[in-house]
């Protein structure tokens, strides 16, 4: 759309409501895709104001966080390979977030998804890989909807704060799979790591060719447009709307609201074990102490800047996955602590949250006024 | 107390003894977030600001060789995190449970930013005192034991339990938590209420903190707190928003939290995790006990997002 397309001087391609249609479509849009960046970009002038207090250049770090997450391609492969755990731990996030519940115990979802995936693979060693390595899937999946579905249930039958539960369950969750993986699960061969059994290579997920990449990441993106489909195309994602606009409501129309917020959260946290499969089966090979590094946190992140929108992840989780990639060069080159791209996250984070009241505050956004444009004059 | 000369009954005794080290933390971060619930708003940054107020209290007594300075400075730290939720909230849409998130991410990775060079190695289990002022002097050590500030959260919790019943600010706080209607009908303002409040609550989570760094542990570690800036937060719905009630469940997590090392202690060691995971597994088991779908929680602030 450009500009010339206004008034009298619209191409007969396109007729008036066609134009004003399309103009709605946009205007309602751009709110969306304007506020986060905005926002984006000022929580990383922010950070820059936060590094010149350090004592340190912000242009050099901006640099060496591009170069170190998209720069070349090895970076951009980096990058990609840790957007991969990131889509579907911020899917965790969002799709309970539709139904109006703030879930961020991911974490323990992933863990526990990867652990569950590495014992269904060592206990089928020797079946087809094909077989196994769906049934691993089955079971990170089975483990992480068990464990936020349990999440969901609490809220719904017990009206248990499904934010502290989460978290209180991601710990648990870690300090289980500490007990598992020393325990039961050990192979006696791992002495300074404890892992589980190595799996074979025929059970390993191998790349996307021509990429350094781990077919991960299509299963990612897949899921978020499936998650999206669902949200936006189906009846059990209008329902889940519904719910998360107003729960009496929705239980006035007659919305069995239990199985949907249980559905969902089963559903978010299926995804986030499978998170934790894919780190077993195409990164570490077993599951051990390395499946907690944090992808669960950074979900939360990826899923506030998208908004919950499970499109939106895409973008936002491979910018994440960047900026996470990089922070092992910024250490190096500028000597700086290895948790400077954490202040950023939170620093964006918050400006994010913020920028949550600019909502609806804009006359440019509202989509009437850009259908009408004699109103902008009558009105002002 | 030498659990191993003692046998099994350095189980007890350990957990006993671990109670009152351990619940200090919990006593100043779940009085503070009651402080601050009591408001009518929820601050689950206090896992943040209990990690950043630890970094603070460690940093400062390291440069300054003093652990009171290093409370004091851990204090205004917690006081600016409670006060910047406070304010952001302030602004329409704004989701207070979101930002709580936001700072707990925010705090604790300014922590670790600030804290990186103030991590020295130690070996668990010992009290032994990693440099500066409060190796010198042992006066200093002797001034930080477990009794001063467990003492100070003791009486504090009882001051606080009597000021919400009897005095202005207490009644101004509950007024604002229960109705911000009413409170506005009464010539308040809600905002700067709840405001003030989550200031001092994180304040108080900052001298949790402190105590975490300066006391028991004692060192400055990024796994310092571990979720017990959260579990505070789920005692204060255990504790139904009463400080005496918060003071009596920290002790209470205190001791779950003392069972893992006192269990190691005497050479148990199946389940070492899971018993170190004891107290979550305890406040996941009492917020399922004590919540219920249909009822309101008594004694619940009308204006608490989480119990609306």
């Amino acid at each position: 759309m450009t500009d010339t397309m206004t008034g009298a001087g619209m191409p007969a391609l396109f007729s008036a409501k066609a134009y004003s249609a399309a103009v709605e479509w946009i205007a309602r849009r751009a709110e969306a895709l304007v506020i986060p960046l905005a926002a984006l970009i000022v929580g990383m002038a922010l950070f820059s104001l936060f590094i010149v207090l350090v004592g340190k250049s912000p242009i050099l770090l901006y640099e060496t966080m591009w170069r170190g997450g998209f720069g070349s391609w090895f970076s951009v492969q980096n990058s990609l390979s840790r957007a991969a755990p990131l889509l579907l731990a911020a899917l965790c996030v969002a799709l309970p977030a539709r139904l109006g519940l703030v879930v961020i115990g991911g974490e323990g979802a992933i863990v526990l998804g990867g652990v569950a995936a590495a014992a269904a693979g060592t206990a089928l060693s020797g079946g087809p890989s094909s077989i196994v390595i769906l049934a691993m899937g089955v079971a990170g999946m089975a483990a992480g909807g068990i464990w936020i579905g349990a999440v969901g249930a609490l809220r719904h039958y017990r009206a248990v704060n499904e934010t502290i539960s989460s978290l209180l369950m991601a710990y648990i969750a870690i300090a289980l799979m500490n007990q598992l993986v020393e325990g039961p699960l050990r192979d006696p061969a791992s002495l300074n790591k404890p892992s589980t059994q190595p799996l074979a290579d025929i059970y390993r997920i191998g790349n996307i060719p021509g990429m350094d990449v781990h077919w991960g990441l299509v299963v990612g993106v897949v899921a978020c447009i499936l998650s999206w489909l669902l949200i936006e195309k189906t009846r059990w994602g209008f329902a889940a709307r519904i719910a998360g606009g107003n729960v009496r409501a929705a239980q006035v129309q007659g919305l069995a609201v239990g199985p949907l917020i249980v559905g969902f959260t089963a559903l978010a946290g299926g995804f986030a074990g499978l998170a934790g499969m894919l780190e077993v089966a195409a990164v570490q090979g077993s599951a051990n102490a390395s499946l907690s590094a944090g992808y669960g946190y950074t979900g939360i992140l990826v899923a506030f800047l998208a908004r919950h929108n499970p499109l939106a992840i895409i973008p936002f989780a491979i910018l994440l996955g960047g900026i996470d990639a990089s922070g092992g060069l910024i250490q190096r080159r500028m000597d700086l602590p290895d948790a400077t791209v954490v202040v950023l996250q939170g620093m964006i984070f918050i400006v994010i949250l913020f920028s949550e009241t600019l909502y609806g505050r804009f006359k440019a956004f509202n989509p009437d006024l850009w259908k009408r444009p004699d109103l902008v004059k009558g009105a002002a | 107390m030498d659990a191993t000369e003692i046998g099994l009954w350095g189980v007890p005794l350990a957990v006993l003894g671990g109670a009152i080290r351990v619940s200090t933390p919990f006593i100043f971060v779940s009085l503070g977030e009651a402080i601050t619930e009591r408001s009518g708003r929820i601050n689950l940054g206090l896992e943040g600001t209990l990690v950043f107020g630890a970094m603070t209290a460690y940093a400062v007594a390291v440069m300054t060789g003093s652990p009171w300075l290093g409370l004091i400075a851990a204090a205004f730290a917690g006081l600016c995190f409670g006060l910047f939720h406070g304010w952001i909230c302030r602004f329409p849409k704004v989701n207070d449970i979101a930002v709580g998130i936001a700072l707990m991410l925010f705090g604790s990775g300014l922590a670790f930013f600030f804290g990186k060079p103030f991590i020295k190695p130690k070996a668990p289990n010992l009290p032994a005192i990693p440099f500066g002022g409060w190796s010198d002097i042992p006066q200093v050590q002797a001034a930080l034991d477990v009794n001063v500030l467990f003492l100070i959260g003791a009486v504090l919790s009882v001051i606080l339990w009597w000021a919400f019943r009897n005095t202005r600010a207490g009644l101004i706080v509950r007024v604002v938590g229960d109705s911000s209607d009413a409170a506005r009908a009464m010539g308040l303002n809600p905002d700067t209420v709840r405001l003030l409040a989550t200031g001092v609550g994180g304040a108080l989570a900052g001298i949790g903190g402190a105590y975490l760094s300066l006391y028991y542990p004692g060192s400055w570690t990024e796994r310092i707190s571990s979720g017990q800036g959260l579990m505070a937060v789920a005692l204060v719905i255990f504790a139904r928003w009463n400080p005496l009630g918060c003071f009596a469940a920290a002790l209470l997590f205190g001791g779950a939290g003392a069972l893992g090392p006192a269990l190691q202690s005497v050479g148990v060691t199946q389940g070492y995790y899971m018993f170190y995971a004891a107290p979550y597994i305890l406040t996941l088991i009492i917020m399922i006990a004590t919540s219920s779908p249909t009822r309101t929680l008594a004694g619940a602030p009308g204006e608490l997002s989480i119990t609306k």
